[in-house]
């Protein structure tokens, strides 16, 4: 069976750009065609700014990689034109249940709330997320955009200049050279772009390993997310069981330090760990076995010049909590809308605002990253006195539960203090402060339906709730009421009668007020812009 | 927030101090950590205050360090 990932998606075609007589300039070129980088360049492509993707290979990931997309991704990618298609290809979870041994000790539900469009997770193979957004990046490329994705381009020098970035790119038929009026580099942990200008990754590696298999199989098991500390069958050590669509489940195992990886993902090895998990009557099949060992690291920053890195290019994390994958998408959503007013002659403040934002993301997703990994993967005599102590009580004492770390899952940042943030008035709630995404809710018939995050569009706009706003605005405006709608009261208004928003194109809370005042929106604006 | 209590706060010192070493007793080195381990959780949730807890942890590595 020829699978998506050994199809050549994107195949090597020659561009006019390779037989011109000096190399021709793009406004942004990517480096990277993995989840983030493909994200980058759908946001900049829905704007009308054109970008040219370059990636050394010419189809998707091989292997499942990143599984859990977690719901302001999903929402993210709504924007984009494809959470549904996520969504519905993937399997919805809300509910972790953590073991120690055989007994649970602990589960958590991640979304007790309703009135969201999207779930807390879905999981979705990490090639089905690439095959979905490069559909979509090609059917922009049809219906006009200005957008290319070259396969089997492969970045071999870059030139750092004031006002551009000279990229040399090697292909099958021999190199060419390019000028980038802004290069975002989206090219991974090991990130060639930030190997050729010589930048640190600062950062620490942790010594344990762990084996990552996804195997094929037929099971009742419910979806949720299932973790355990010292099984039966790993004893000693982690486990992390998680299902996948199309009867795929990914099978995480903690086996130690000092290791033979190569030794260790010789299926010989790897299935009879892996049945003494499942059971000796389970039937299953290898479909895809990586040993690994992690690293927390992040570029000192973001931005160096015309030079952009995003996600794993720009900071790693340990896997538990499905913080890297989903912090990339982030970044390049904080980037696409900056990127895209600096090169219509906005302020490049703005970059600097982006640089700022996500390395606040980045470091919060290390903090939560580095201590799961702690937790899990105890580094000391002490602490794994600790770890144990917890798991202990945990079985016969409510409080020490939340204490159970086997991973904090993936939440958005909240900008707070952030160099775009406006005004905040006082008496509304704190979840839609200024930095914080908008967060979603139900609305009614009576208001059209549907879901708040759809209405507020993909640019600057307003928000009002039970407050007179002038008909005639530089910004779009949508207008709702709270009477009848007890989550958007209860999530946007708080103990207020009404309340005015202003919302960036990323979707964060830019500034709020509880009645009208035409030329603070103007001044919240200019600084959401970096005007101000 | 409740500053950390230094002065003596416990009736029965002498008592409580004679508990405090029979839970050990028979205890091997790294069973006595476990207990310990289990015991500081205990009271920490229980004396909850965030600040406080913080300010024991300062005072306890102080003798650590001097």
């Amino acid at each position: 069976m020829t699978r998506i990932f050994e199809t050549p998606l994107y195949p090597y075609a020659r561009a006019a750009d390779q037989d011109a007589a000096a190399p021709v300039r793009h406004p942004v070129v990517v480096a990277g065609a993995g989840p983030v980088g493909l994200v980058a360049a759908i946001d900049l492509a829905q704007r009308g700014v054109p970008v040219v993707v370059l990636d050394e290979n010419d189809r998707v990931s091989f292997g499942s990689r990143a599984i859990c997309f977690a719901k302001r991704t999903l929402e993210i990618l709504d924007r984009l034109g494809c959470g549904e298609e996520a969504v519905t290809r993937g399997v919805t979870w809300n509910t972790g249940r953590v073991f120690k041994g055989e007994t649970e000790i602990y589960s958590f539900d991640l979304l007790p709330e309703e009135g969201h469009r999207r779930p807390a997770f879905v999981n979705l193979q990490q090639y089905t997320l690439e095959e979905i957004l490069v559909r979509r990046l090609r059917d922009l490329a049809e219906a006009g955009a200005p957008v290319q994705l070259r396969g089997a381009n492969s970045i071999s020098a870059v030139g750092a200049h004031h006002d551009h970035v000279r990229l040399e790119v090697d292909t099958p038929e021999g190199p060419y050279s390019l000028q980038a009026g802004w290069l975002v580099a989206c090219d991974g942990a090991g990130s060639p772009v930030r190997r050729m200008l010589g930048l640190d990754f600062p950062g620490r590696g942790f010594e344990d390993c762990f084996l990552i298999a996804d195997v094929a199989m037929h099971s009742d098991l419910s979806t949720e997310r299932r973790f355990w500390f010292d099984p039966p069958f790993n004893r000693g050590q982690s486990a992390l069981l998680h299902r996948q669509p199309e009867g795929i489940w990914r099978i995480d195992l903690q086996i130690g330090p000092d290791i033979d990886r190569e030794a260790e993902k010789a299926p010989e090895r790897v299935i009879p760990r892996i049945r003494s998990m499942l059971g000796e009557e389970a039937r299953f099949t290898l479909d895809w076995v990586s040993i690994y060992s992690f690293q927390c690291r992040r570029m000192e920053r973001f931005r160096h010049g015309r030079v952009i890195f995003a996600g794993d290019a720009a900071h790693q994390v340990s896997p538990f909590g499905a913080r890297g994958a989903n912090s990339g998408i982030q970044d390049a959503d904080n980037l696409g809308w900056k990127l895209a007013a600096v090169i219509a002659g906005g302020s490049e403040r703005l970059l600097d605002s982006y640089n700022w934002e996500r390395v606040l993301a980045a470091d919060e997703n290390i903090l939560a990253s580095t201590r799961s990994t702690d937790f899990i993967s105890p580094r000391s005599a002490a602490s794994r006195a600790f770890r144990d102590a917890v798991l202990d009580l945990a079985a016969r004492h409510e409080f020490a539960r939340p204490m159970v770390n086997s991973g904090r899952l993936s939440v958005p940042c909240i900008y707070d203090d952030g160099p775009l943030n406006g005004t905040d008035a006082r008496g509304l709630p704190a979840r839609t402060r200024p930095g914080a995404p908008a967060c979603d809710a139900a609305l009614d018939r009576k208001q059209g339906g549907g879901w708040l995050l759809d209405r507020l569009g993909g640019g600057f706009c307003l928000l009002a709730i039970d407050v007179d706003m002038p008909e005639e605005n530089d910004l779009p405006a949508v207008r709702l009421t709270a009477k009848g709608a007890p989550t958007l009261a209860e999530r946007w208004l708080g103990k207020a009668d009404g309340a005015i928003y202003l919302i960036r194109p990323d979707q964060h809370i830019a500034a709020r007020w509880t009645s009208w005042d035409g030329p603070a929106v103007a001044a919240a604006l200019a600084r959401a812009e970096a005007r101000g | 927030m409740q500053r950390l209590v230094t002065t003596p706060n416990i009736d029965d010192q002498d008592g409580f101090y004679a508990e405090l070493l029979a839970v050990h007793e028979g205890l091997d080195a790294a069973q006595s950590a476990s207990l310990n381990a289990r015991l500081i959780l205990l009271l920490a949730n229980h004396i909850g205050d965030r600040a406080a807890l913080s300010a024991a942890l300062r005072e306890a590595m102080r003798s650590a360090v001097d």
